[in-house]
């Protein structure tokens, strides 16, 4: 396997384990309004998953630096493309960021409401940006010769109307709610009493809804790019999203979440696979296309940066399961102390 | 007003506004970044002084600066976002062009870094009583190091944009290639920029420290706790001040190999001169082009540049004739009043701040504490001068390396993204400025708070169970 196609396969492993890790974050987040009848609820809900969500950001940092250092072309058009998607995807992320370390540092309703609103708009917009952006990744936009993604030509929303069209949005709907159940089987997962009957029932309904919607938009991915493996893991998806929804549903937590995880992974995975051997396809000219061969690096920096993935990811996998297992355990009402600061 | 609009949006062009952006978001940035350094190192250093003497006093000062560290800290992350993705959102050309080489030690940031500190810091947070002790002092020492190597790539990467080494041009994709990543790595102005920008980040964390110390000293609170901890701020503070003057001078040796235009127009000398000397003050016509008055300290220029007291010290004049001869014809000069009073305004904060430590360690020799209440004043009020010495320095470094924004390769006008427009730059410009400003504004009034309650035990503390959640 060449360079710049085992890259193709570490980029993608990035985005696939950033969205397994924030995933369920941004669905905890999406949860608050939903399941927080009061403020304690709202900070057990919260700190389930304290420890752990500044680290599972931290895996699109990594995801995106290493597509710039792969594939600058694809980095440079991409995020120059996507120019306002991206703006709005940054201030959700700051918004929520700052909201989880802010919340807790007032005592007043108001205070603790704003953040709480910040937190759950932080998680449901990048949630729902994300399958937009992914979608139109795999559709391909109106890229020039010179890889310049050249929208509608309207001021300020040119582009980003482009990247509005049935697959995207359909894609977005299938993040939203697919991370929203992610989030609220975590929930079951992490919780005690009745927390976690709450989560359970939600999650059943949203979970539905994200059934009908990824069923679609995979069956429409795979009519588009029909392949052996795309069919596959569309199929390991499916099933395994209404194997989770069915063990949700009669109480065993740890495997609905497993089966989760899967469709999560299997999904994101299909749409890679759909996507390549292109990184960003043009839909003006087939030959305008941003591919793993003319978007990479050169093969020294690819030889480079693969040792040091080799190394750390690995390593990377090691002291984060760690992390994960310090804080196995469930968070209940018992456990938030009076008061916090 | 309205009539008007139209004109401005066509008079502010993509570079300007997305120079702008970056100035911007990146000193916002670099607010938070200092003290996330500094404050690791020196938390790290008090809970290892507790682990070893067992002291309460130690333990205090550990879970305080602790608070303060963690409340920057967040910052830190959620603007440090931005700072990646912006080069491909507005400098798309700029990625196109060095990618190959610039992406690599972002990548490696994040790979053998950012997850570190990441992880630990969550581990620290949330472990005080999940691990053992001494495990628990591994994390923060764990995300010490995270931190000091997350600085180093972004400075090696930095240092590429001040001195290009380690890559070839391939002339058929258009772009510079990497060959050398030991090169890029051991850039001599990245060598030399790192401990700088540690040192400098001590010197903030110091000074924080010590304003802390000096607030509650001053009130008479805490004395246990925060007698102790000042003299651990004006140490580091005195310390740190003699490392940043030292690497500085390193640095400046390195600017002047890699990049003589800056170091000229730093002092703002248009002919080339030997003996040179500094000038601490000058006065120039409104063009700049010829001063009016000054106030120079003779051999001092050669000495800082060269080492030697009559070295040569090329001049603004002579360097851009060589660079037109070299590159074509074009402005190859810096803003020179920026550079000029930004290397004097660093230079002089920094020492003032430090003379404010060895003044602080004066008076309170010999656990001397009933200090006049002017000298606890100064010494809170001087608590952020070292982060103003910070943002001057970058500003300098920046603004030097103009009209390039990889010297000698690409020039900033041919970096900006072909396919972005003034529009929205300037709407995700002012988004970030009312959001930063927000921010700024609650962040503050949080760090303030936390300061004034100071190294207070937290009644439900000491049952295990509760310390599991922090939010």
């Amino acid at each position: 396997m060449p360079l710049n196609e085992i890259w193709f396969v570490i980029v993608a492993f990035l985005f696939v384990g950033y969205f397994v890790l924030d995933g369920f974050d941004f669905g905890v987040g999406m949860s608050l309004p939903f399941l927080g009848k009061d403020d304690t609820d709202r900070r057990v809900i919260i700190n389930t998953i304290g420890p752990v969500w500044d680290l599972n950001e931290t895996w699109v940092i990594v995801a995106g630096a290493a597509l710039f250092a792969a594939y600058p072309e694809w980095y440079a058009s991409l995020f120059s493309g996507f120019y306002l998607a991206l703006f709005l995807l940054l201030i959700s992320l700051i918004a929520r960021g700052v909201a989880f370390e802010y919340r807790g540092k007032g005592d007043s309703k108001r205070w603790r409401g704003t953040f709480d609103w910040m937190i759950t708009i932080g998680s449901a917009l990048p949630a729902l940006l994300w399958g937009v952006a992914f979608a139109n990744i795999v559709q391909g936009v109106p890229l020039d010769q010179d890889h310049i993604f050249r929208g509608y030509d309207i001021p300020l929303v040119g582009n980003l109307l482009v990247l509005l069209n049935p697959y995207g949005l359909l894609g977005g709907l299938v993040t939203l709610t697919l991370f929203f159940t992610h989030g609220l089987i975590f929930l079951t997962l992490k919780t005690t009493g009745e927390m976690k009957e709450r989560a359970r029932k939600l999650a059943t309904k949203v979970g539905l809804v994200a059934t009908v919607f990824a069923a679609t938009f995979l069956v429409w991915t795979l009519l588009a790019h029909p392949t052996l493996p795309g069919l596959i893991l569309s199929g390991v998806a499916a099933v395994s999203l209404l194997t989770a929804l069915a063990l949700n549903l009669i109480g065993r937590e740890g495997l609905a979440f497993t089966s989760v995880v899967i469709t999560v992974i299997t999904s994101v995975s299909s749409l890679f696979v759909a996507l390549f051997p292109n990184v960003l396809p043009s839909t003006i000219n087939e030959a305008y296309s941003l591919t793993v061969e003319n978007a990479s690096s050169s093969q020294y920096t690819l030889g480079v940066m693969t040792w040091v993935a080799v190394v750390m990811i690995p390593l990377v996998l090691v002291y984060q399961s760690w992390t994960y297992w310090v804080f196995r355990k469930r968070i209940s009402r018992e456990s938030i102390p009076a008061h916090s600061h | 007003m309205l009539a008007n609009a139209p004109v401005i949006l066509t008079e502010l062009d993509v570079l300007s506004l997305a120079r702008w952006q970056f100035g911007l978001t990146t000193i916002y940035h670099f607010l938070f970044v200092p003290l996330t350094i500094g404050l690791v190192l020196m938390v790290a250093g008090m809970q290892t002084a507790w682990y070893r003497t067992g002291k309460e006093k130690y333990l205090k000062q550990t879970k305080f600066f602790g608070k303060i560290f963690l409340i920057n800290f967040a910052m830190g992350v959620v603007t440090g976002i931005v700072q990646e993705f912006q080069f491909g959102m507005n400098w798309s050309d700029y990625s196109r062009f060095v990618g190959d080489i610039f992406g690599a030690p972002l990548a490696m940031e994040g790979l053998l870094a950012f997850f570190f500190e990441a992880t630990f810091i969550g581990l620290w947070i949330f472990g005080w009583d999940k691990l053992s002790r001494g495990v628990h002092l591994l994390t923060i020492w764990m995300t010490a190091f995270g931190v000091i190597a997350s600085a180093y790539f972004i400075l090696a990467a930095n240092a590429f944009m001040q001195n290009p080494v380690g890559f070839e041009i391939n002339e058929a994709k258009g772009r510079a290639e990497l060959v050398d990543i030991g090169a890029v790595l051991t850039n001599v102005v990245a060598v030399n920029q790192f401990p700088h920008t540690i040192t400098s980040a001590l010197m903030f964390a110091g000074a924080v420290v010590i304003g802390v110390s000096a607030y509650h000293l001053k009130r008479n609170q805490f004395v246990e706790t925060m007698k102790s901890s000042l003299k651990i701020g004006l140490w580091t503070m005195i310390l740190a001040g003699l490392g940043t003057a030292i690497s500085g001078d390193g640095l400046g040796l390195a600017m002047v190999q890699t990049q003589p235009m800056k170091m000229a127009a730093a002092e703002a000398l248009y002919e080339t001169s030997a003996p040179a000397a500094f000038s601490l003050f000058t006065l120039g016509t409104p063009d700049g082009k010829s001063e009016l008055f000054s106030v120079k300290i003779p051999y001092l220029l050669s000495f800082l540049s060269t080492h030697t007291l009559d070295g040569e010290v090329e001049g603004l004049n002579n360097l851009q004739a060589e660079y037109e001869a070299a590159w074509g014809p074009g402005d190859y000069m810096p803003t020179i009043w920026i550079t000029y009073w930004a290397f004097r305004w660093m230079i002089g904060l920094g020492f003032v701040s430090w003379l404010v430590a060895v003044a602080g360690l004066w008076l309170t020799r010999r656990n001397n504490l009933s200090v006049p209440r002017w000298a606890w004043n100064v010494a809170i009020w001087a608590a952020p001068i070292p982060v103003l010495a910070s943002s001057i320095g970058w500003l300098f470094t920046e603004m030097g390396r103009q009209p390039w924004i990889v010297f000698s390769l690409m020039k900033t006008a041919d970096a900006v993204s072909p396919g972005v427009t003034a529009l929205e730059v300037l709407v995700s410009l002012i988004g970030f400025t009312v959001v930063y400003g927000a921010l700024a504004v609650v962040e503050f009034k949080i760090l303030i708070a936390a300061i004034k309650l100071g190294p207070v035990e937290e009644a439900s503390e000491s049952e295990s169970e509760k310390l599991a959640v922090a939010y």
